[in-house]
């Protein structure tokens, strides 16, 4: 029985989900695999374990109110928590038949594999050439003109390159927030991941860049497996396939955006979605 | 408490604002004794020096003996190859020493005890680190040394260098190093190649700093470089230099020697406020 | 679970790009060479931590001499003949300790002065002029002020200020004996008071630091009740801080009594106890400065070596005891030192 509050935000998600009819994850190939995971801050139990398929080139949001360990997991895929030596995880998440978990020697690899994108932009201090030809170089011998072409090629596909082609020289810094952004973006791309992980990446974006970012990501998901962490739910509504809703520290509820949004199946989610709190 | 006490005539209202007004009054002239003080010593230094300065002489004419004129060219050119070799040895030490400090050092019981004996190093007499230098190498060795003088300089640039690199890695974003890492690049080319590279300008206004530190230093030399009355790019003997130069002519009772002392005096100071504004300038440009 | 990731073949990943980016080659060395990169910063930070510790040992082991021979007498005595062969520290530290303890009532109040304009009357644009003025005197070397001291203080003060002094003070009684003598210039008196002005801007510098830790929301409250500034700066701010201003303050002496340059040129170089601060006398590191290049004799050279070794020891323990006050109200701040 939809609640009146239910009733009245139908509408506004429905536009935005557009009536994409997604097949249940579990029919889908499974980029990632994530099996009871738990994540300790010290001593502070932060998830609980989690268990959710990632499906391959599809986009999966992860939704929930402030604190409740959706940047947590994300942080978790690329294993960016090994930095600091107080968090730990347990449990199993499966790329390609590895447990990223078990990784003690090819951090650098995984990650290589595993592109994050921040909530602040973070335009290295070079210039925009290379900052996007710093992560290919980490990797791969390139000749000038080689790179140049990657360079050129990541730009573009990041919506960037009309923009700064001609001032490639200059500093990162000297671009716009949503330009910086666009150019992270970019950079990631460059290294051709497998599997993209953004984390609140507009929230510090003005609605302009805010669009073309959604609009970027919607394309990326063609040749990327995305996993977006966000607390706006209409901006999850608009672009993803899957959403994951977490409270908490668990994971409440998982499914195809639509379904999730317009008939949710756990009170919980309801209650979030329709604004009741958080 | 009545309405009416609030109110201009109050008593106890007026002695206070009197109070006020007369305490504000002592810590501006505390500020003018403070500025006049330096006004005055600057405008000694350049008053007594400044002719000294202008004449050609004191760049190319060596350290005279007593009663005659001359020059500081040896005494300059000591103290520059003393603290070019002193900055050359002590930054390398101190922007490793740092980078552990800040890149490696959360948690390690050697990075916080390191931290609090490195300030205690920094404000350390340094005619104590010249008696240092003295017992460990001049007496082992036997005869004063320009190496023994740049590495008793070294000693005053590595607590400074390690200090500013610390404080500067620490302000460098960890989103950054965080997005190095996220591309899959290894721990020690993020430091090298981002998180140096974000630092840079704080860095470079520490050894600069540094340098303006060692530039003005007497006592590590006293015993260490001694002074060399004749030309002398030697490191391996006793080098001349302007501060041990600077008190042995104005200790005596020669007006020449004199003369040359406060030359010797502005051209220093000269350098050391000249790389401070410097260095200020710098830091505050890269906001 | 095998630790490395395979180079993947499966259909899944077959028909993103071409180029895989990984080879292990470049990836293995990588391992070892983040590992080196850690050691050797280790190691030098290591070389820094050691640096105290080796200083003590070396001016233990260069004192031993002396040690021996006199043990905690050397601390009292005021013998200082290098004929002889017979030393004690009892004058020069007396110097250190009174050079320093005039600069510290000069320079305290007066440092506390400028702090307090800088941060709350003065208006923005001029705070940056003044607060680089005020590093500016910090950063001037210690032989200019010598030099100045020497040729331009005593004789001003020799003439004119010193009489003044001797005259209105010194017939206070216990007090005034302090004052007596004859008006040389040169002495303790001035090379406290040059001492003075040197401390100065260090002091002023960490005062400020610390007064602008303070939440302006405390001022504020204190503000909205109708304080004056005066009374906020007394009553509010400096309780506030007081434990980062005794920080500062030990920072400040511990910087006087090292101080060397500025002191040699003016204290007179006197190896005898006198009470009256117009007398000349001598400072550690005075005593050092003057002496060391010429002395001859083992025990001489121990002598001044011990001497070195009892202000390496102040000077230490005034600044370990500040860094921890300083670091203990940086914690209680949130913030660090």
């Amino acid at each position: 029985m939809e609640t009146p509050n239910a009733a009245a935000a139908r509408p506004t998600l429905r536009t935005a989900v557009r009536g994409r009819q997604q097949p249940d994850p579990s029919q889908l190939p499974a980029k990632l695999r994530i099996r009871n995971l738990n994540f300790y801050y010290g001593d502070f139990h932060a998830l609980h374990n989690i268990t959710l398929d990632i499906p391959e080139r599809r986009v999966t949001a992860f939704i929930g109110p402030s604190g409740c360990g959706k940047s947590t997991l994300l942080r978790t895929l690329n294993r960016m928590y090994s930095l600091y030596p107080d968090q730990r995880a347990e449990g199993e998440i499966v790329l390609d038949d590895a447990n990223v978990l078990d990784m003690r020697h090819d951090l650098p690899l995984l990650r290589a594999k595993i592109g994050m994108v921040f909530q602040k932009p973070t335009p290295f201090p070079m210039s925009i050439y290379d900052n996007i030809a710093f992560g290919v170089r980490l990797y791969e011998r390139l000749s000038k003109r080689a790179m140049d072409e990657r360079v050129e090629s990541a730009l573009t596909r990041a919506a960037l390159w009309t923009e700064v082609k001609g001032k490639l020289q200059q500093s990162g810094n000297s671009l716009s927030g949503g330009q910086q952004q666009r150019l992270c973006i970019a950079r990631c791309i460059a290294i051709k991941p497998e599997v993209l992980l953004l984390d609140e990446p507009c929230s510090a974006l003005d609605p302009i860049s805010t669009t073309r970012i959604e609009e970027l990501i919607t394309e990326l998901k063609n040749d990327y497996t995305v996993v977006i962490v966000t607390h706006n739910m209409q901006q999850a509504a608009r672009v993803s396939d899957y959403t994951a809703y977490m409270y908490l520290g668990e994971l409440i509820e998982y499914g195809d955006t639509d379904s999730l949004f317009i008939k949710p199946q756990r009170k919980q989610t309801e209650d979030y979605i329709t604004g009741r709190f958080g | 408490m009545s309405a009416s006490a609030i109110s201009p005539t109050n008593p106890v209202y007026r002695a206070r604002k009197l109070q006020n007004r007369v305490l504000l009054l002592i810590s501006f002239l505390a500020l003018t004794f403070g500025l006049f003080w330096l006004v005055w010593i600057l405008g000694t230094l350049f008053h007594e020096g400044g002719a000294a300065l202008l004449r050609a002489s004191l760049y190319y004419q060596m350290t005279p003996p007593p009663g005659n004129d001359g020059g500081l060219a040896n005494a300059i050119a000591g103290s520059a190859l003393l603290i070019f070799m002193g900055t050359f040895i002590g930054t390398p030490v101190g922007i490793l020493a740092g980078t552990y400090l800040a890149e490696y050092g959360k948690g390690s019981w050697l990075a916080a005890a390191t931290r609090f004996l490195n300030d205690v190093l920094l404000s350390a007499p340094s005619i104590v680190i010249g008696l240092f230098v003295y017992s460990v190498y001049v007496a082992r060795v036997k005869h004063f040394s320009g190496w023994a003088g740049a590495f008793a300089l070294s000693l005053i640039v590595i607590p400074v260098v390690v200090r500013t690199t610390d404080d500067m890695l620490k302000l460098v974003p960890n989103s950054l190093r965080e997005a190095a890492v996220a591309l899959g690049c290894p721990t020690w080319k993020m430091i090298v190649l981002v998180t140096y590279r974000a630092a840079r300008t704080g860095i470079l206004t520490g050894v600069l700093l540094a340098v303006a530190r060692i530039s003005g230093e007497t006592a590590p030399l006293l015993f260490t470089a001694l002074n060399n009355q004749f030309w002398s790019m030697d490191l391996g003997k006793p080098m001349s230099n302007l501060p041990t130069v600077i008190f042995q002519f104005a200790m005596s009772p020669y007006e020449d020697w004199h003369r040359l002392a406060w030359g010797g005096a502005a051209l220093i100071t000269l350098a050391v406020l000249a790389l401070n504004i410097v260095a200020r300038m710098l830091f505050h440009k890269k906001d | 679970m095998s630790a490395v990731l395979p180079i993947p073949e499966t259909a899944a990943a077959a028909d993103v790009t071409s180029a895989r980016p990984p080879q292990p080659r470049a990836v293995a060395h990588a391992g070892w060479t983040d590992k080196a990169f850690e050691h050797l910063t280790r190691f030098f930070a290591l070389l820094v931590f050691s640096l105290l510790t080796a200083i003590l040992i070396s001016l233990i082991v260069g004192s031993q001499a002396t040690l021996d021979r006199y043990g905690l007498r050397f601390l009292w005595t005021t013998e200082w003949d290098p004929v002889k062969e017979d030393f004690g520290a009892l004058v020069p530290i007396y110097g250190t300790l009174a050079t320093s303890a005039i600069a510290m009532l000069i320079g305290v109040p007066v440092s506390f002065g400028i702090a307090l304009f800088l941060t709350e009357l003065t208006p923005a644009w001029l705070k940056r002029p003044l607060g680089t003025a005020i590093e500016l005197l910090a950063a001037i070397p210690s032989i200019i002020y010598g030099m100045w001291g020497l040729f331009v203080f005593v004789p001003l003060f020799q003439t004119y200020l010193q009489p003044l002094l001797i005259d209105a003070l010194s017939p206070i009684p216990l007090l005034g004996e302090l004052f007596k003598g004859p008006p040389l210039g040169i002495g303790m008196m001035t090379a406290g008071l040059i001492l003075s002005i040197m401390v100065i801007p260090f002091i002023t510098a960490v005062m400020r630091d610390v007064f602008e830790l303070v939440p302006p929301l405390l001022k504020e409250s204190a503000y909205g009740l109708g304080a004056t500034t005066w009374e906020v700066v007394w009553r509010v701010v400096l309780p506030y801080t007081k434990v980062g201003v005794i920080g500062g303050v030990m920072l400040g002496l511990g910087r006087a009594l090292g101080e060397t340059m500025a002191v040699t040129f003016v204290i007179g170089n006197a190896h005898q106890l006198a009470v009256s601060l117009n007398a000349p006398g001598n400072s550690i590191a005075s005593a050092l400065a003057n002496e060391f290049t010429e002395a001859v004799g083992d025990i001489y050279f121990s002598a001044l070596i011990e001497l070195g070794l009892i202000l390496f020891l102040i000077t230490t323990i005034v600044l370990a005891l500040s860094k921890l006050l300083l670091m203990s109200l940086a914690r209680h701040e949130g913030t660090t030192t």
